[in-house]
């Protein structure tokens, strides 16, 4: 990783927003959105710490490009046959690894609440996210986009199932 | 959920006159129904699912897993043979061996340090002498009558078996000989690879989801993804088949075109405009092409294994008890040792539609629990099994339950109803 001169308070405060807004859309805002935090050449994965450690591939979710991204959103909207239910993201620990040509690398934790109608509110995943930002150029403006997210939950075993993407 | 669920003299429960046209939801609820099974069906004759040989390669490699509610430990020992062993120590019962995997000579006890060999024998008790010629074990005291309970195993084509039962026929005969066709045809004795895991927790009885993949019936009902893509739906070629003794079986099916037809006229389901905006997650290689039409084989292999093969996503799916309402669905994805890079990430493409996000399988999840908290607090209501007729016999088509009336006959035969 290069420097980490310039990197500081302030990169991490734009991080910071850029994750919020980012939860904001799922938690609260439109589901259809969530493809305009990312590149069009993006990469998400969901992945269990288990296969992570283990050097596995399988995701529990893996899209490619944004066209991935807007498969996944058809399943929530329209194909996928789930009960409704609310989500709340939790993010801390931001932290700024570095910038090397111009890709920003991040981490921060994560954790997702999930309430079920009927249910009390549970953990439906948690851990933590690993990101390549850029800076949107040619005229998008100068904000940071995701290039590649990788979300590596803790514990292998998952409540049910995952309907949003984390 | 549970709330309802009451233990009754199994002796008084008398399964509904109509036969396998019938389920009576006790069977989803009762503990004392949960516990009959787990002695006669997961800790009896039955072979249950294990493991892949890929996933203890070398002599020491060990895991853990599940037989129904039971830990065992598959490992491969110093001679090469596979063993299964139970993760309780034979001295106070405690689960000794708490990392999910790894590589050892030997397997030591935390709480007294008894220590075990690779087969299971018992090969160290400390203070067995005593101390200062004071305490220590019996005279008569048998090293080798105290080893760790082993079960017998089983292994075809790279995957593992075992059952507690010892007296237990072959594997092929326990499948019998159509099952053992549909189970080489993946694995045909090329080295497998994993891919990764996925593993959910599902609020349902463990039987829900075996039904759930005898039932051809929903399959084209629930599933918009199957049915508006033509990769599981009722008007496609299609077939059930069952082992003579109904106790296991398969869905084969082709796949179709993602157009309307007559067919799907009564599938509310079907999207015949869908499409993908990544249409890379869903190109299928024809590498089945050389065995026959069929384009997804879904094989159930009493009690705990589901064989998935659809398009080029392969995966076993352990089913593992909990209590009569709750199951956990264990995945384990895998290819060939010899896949391409192309191959995998095609393999890794498609299992977006599988496990706890799949776009198919999040249907099933959901649909399970919702049966599950249907049934829970009527446990003397029954559920009604007659489409396709009310027997037992293979199906040349979907549109039947016939492979679940057959599971349930041969429960019903196991468990002494």
């Amino acid at each position: 990783m290069a420097t980490k001169a310039g990197i500081g308070v302030k990169a991490r405060l734009e991080v910071e927003d850029l994750l919020y807004a980012y939860a904001d859309c799922l938690d609260h805002g439109d589901i259809n959105q969530w493809t305009d935090f990312f590149t069009e050449d993006c990469t998400y994965k969901l992945i269990s710490k288990e296969n992570w450690d283990l050097g596995l591939p399988l995701g529990t979710i893996f899209a490619e490009g944004r066209g991935g991204l807007l498969d996944r959103i058809a399943s929530v909207t329209q194909t996928s046959v789930y009960h409704e239910r609310a989500l709340t993201h939790m993010i801390s620990n931001t932290r700024v690894l570095g910038v090397e040509d111009g890709v920003m690398e991040i981490t921060a934790n994560y954790a997702v609440l999930e309430t079920l109608p009927n249910q009390y509110t549970k953990i439906l995943n948690s851990g933590r996210y690993l990101a390549k930002l850029v800076r949107a150029g040619d005229g998008a403006g100068e904000g940071l986009k995701i290039k590649e997210l990788i979300c590596v939950y803790d514990s292998a075993l998952v409540p049910a199932s995952i309907i949003y993407p984390v | 959920m549970a709330t309802a669920a009451k233990t009754h003299n199994l002796a008084d429960r008398k399964w509904p006159e109509q036969g396998v046209s019938r389920i009576p939801y006790w069977v989803y609820t009762d503990p004392a129904v949960y516990a009959r099974e787990m002695e006669v069906i997961f800790g009896g004759a039955s072979y249950n699912y294990i493991g892949l040989e890929c996933e203890i390669p070398n002599p020491g490699d060990y895991r853990r897993c599940f037989v129904g509610d039971k830990p065992v430990i598959f490992l491969r020992d110093q001679d090469g043979d596979v063993n299964v062993i139970v993760n309780r120590c034979a001295h106070r019962g405690t689960k000794f061996c708490y990392a999910e995997h790894g590589n050892t000579s030997e397997f030591i006890c935390p709480y007294h340090q008894w220590t075990y060999d690779l087969k299971g024998k018992l090969i160290g008790v400390p203070f067995r002498r005593g101390l200062n010629k004071q305490g220590g074990m019996p005279s008569d005291f048998k090293m080798a009558d105290h080893g760790l309970d082993t079960l017998k195993v089983a292994r075809r084509g790279g995957v593992i078996f075992a059952s507690f039962d010892h007296s237990m026929p072959s594997l092929e005969d326990y499948l019998g000989a159509n099952m053992v066709g549909y189970f080489d045809r993946v694995f045909d004795g090329r080295a497998l690879k994993v891919l990764g895991y996925s593993r959910q927790r599902i609020r349902a009885n463990w039987k829900v989801k075996f039904e759930n993949l005898k039932d051809p019936y929903h399959a084209s009902l629930l599933h918009v993804f199957l049915v508006s893509f033509g990769l599981f739906r009722a008007d496609t070629p299609a077939k059930v088949e069952m082992d003579a003794t109904g106790m296991h079986a398969v869905q084969v099916a082709q796949r179709g075109a993602q157009e309307a037809t007559e067919g799907t006229s009564e599938m509310r389901a079907m999207q015949a405009d869908l499409t993908l905006a990544n249409p890379d997650m869903l190109k299928p290689y024809p590498e089945w092409a050389s065995k026959g039409d069929a384009t997804v084989v879904m094989q159930t292999i009493w009690p705990n294994l589901i064989v998935q093969q659809q398009s080029n996503t392969l995966a076993m799916r352990q089913i593992r008890t909990f209590s009569p309402e709750e199951f956990e669905l264990h995945w384990t994805f895998f290819g060939y040792a010899d896949d391409d890079e192309e191959m995998t990430l095609r393999r890794l493409r498609q299992a977006n539609l599988m496990g706890p996000a799949g776009y198919v399988s999040i249907d099933d999840s959901e649909v399970m629990e919702s049966a599950q908290s249907g049934v829970s607090p009527y446990p003397d209501s029954a559920a009604v099994l007659e489409m396709g007729g009310r027997g037992t016999e293979d199906a040349p088509h979907m549109v039947t339950e016939a492979s679940i009336r057959a599971f349930y006959k041969h429960y019903i035969r196991v468990m002494g109803f």
